[in-house]
């Protein structure tokens, strides 16, 4: 499926349910674009998060809720703040990486 | 929203996605607990209302002498192999100290796959916004208090109020 961003423009391949599905075409617009359709407003907060999602796909290691709340950088209880009611697939969803397989 | 081609004729079918959970666990060996645990996080990760009743033997998986060292069972347990897949003895799961080797063995084992202890997993949980009870009539019975259980159990209650939490025409009863 490809999918254009209204605001820049691109045509970016997604999966069925809206993950990108390459994790290089991915910007910050495409970011807030894709949060906006969640009804997420993106913060700073949440950029360190989705960064440090990227990061860890990139490096191919596998992601739990429990990962991202023992990184430092929020606890669990703020992930599911960040991101309600989709800790790990909003979050992975907006940072462009594949739909998590992870089941905790 | 979905469309289905029937008959030539559009049928539009509504999704209706689950709303609630209810999970019982009356269980209280390793992989019972870990079933609800797993069952009710994954819920909570989806955004679905979560409520976990624990009763019976299942109280051990929110009692805090208990929660982090709970068994798997060596006997009378046909699925339980040595690493590489040979059968295990019934025999020789009866010896002493057996049951508690093989349950720390799995334990580690769920660890590296990033499975958090009982503790943390319940905290995970109400972390999300998942409520945790505890079933009054098996309190009472196994002579426990509020103070002995986690806490991040919310209250005792009875199978009444249970099912009082149970309302909504998309939820689930789970018994595992």
């Amino acid at each position: 499926m490809i999918k254009t961003f209204c605001k820049t423009q691109v045509e970016v391949k997604v999966s069925e349910d809206g993950y990108l599905e390459d994790m290089s075409q991915w910007n910050e617009e495409i970011a807030h674009e894709i949060a906006k359709e969640i009804g997420i407003e993106l913060t700073d907060k949440h950029f360190e998060v989705i960064n440090y999602l990227r990061e860890k796909t990139e490096a191919k290691e596998p992601l739990t809720i429990r990962k991202v709340g023992k990184s430092g950088i929020v606890s669990i209880k703020e992930l599911y703040q960040l991101f309600p009611k989709g800790p790990l697939k909003y979050s992975s969803k907006i940072a462009g990486i594949p739909k998590p397989t992870s089941c905790i | 929203m979905e469309t289905q081609e029937a008959n030539t004729k559009k049928v539009v079918v509504d999704k209706k996605p689950l709303e609630k959970v209810c999970i019982i666990c009356a269980k209280g060996s390793l992989e019972d607990v870990y079933a609800t645990l797993v069952m009710a996080n994954g819920a909570v990760m989806e955004g679905i209302e979560t409520n976990v009743f624990f009763t019976f033997f299942g109280l051990d998986g929110i009692t805090k002498k208990q929660m982090n060292r709970l068994h798997t069972a060596t006997t009378g347990n046909p699925a339980m192999r040595m690493p590489g897949g040979i059968p295990f003895p019934t025999m020789l799961g009866g010896l002493p100290g057996v049951e508690t080797a093989v349950s720390g063995m799995m334990r580690k084992q769920m660890e590296e796959l990033d499975m958090p202890p009982v503790d943390e997993f319940l905290e995970m949980i109400t972390a999300g916004g998942g409520t945790i009870y505890a079933c009054k009539l098996a309190i009472d019975m196994f002579k426990l208090e509020k103070k002995d259980l986690s806490d991040e159990v919310e209250d005792i209650i009875t199978i009444g109020q249970f099912y009082e939490l149970c309302d909504g025409d998309r939820t689930q009863i789970i018994f595992t």
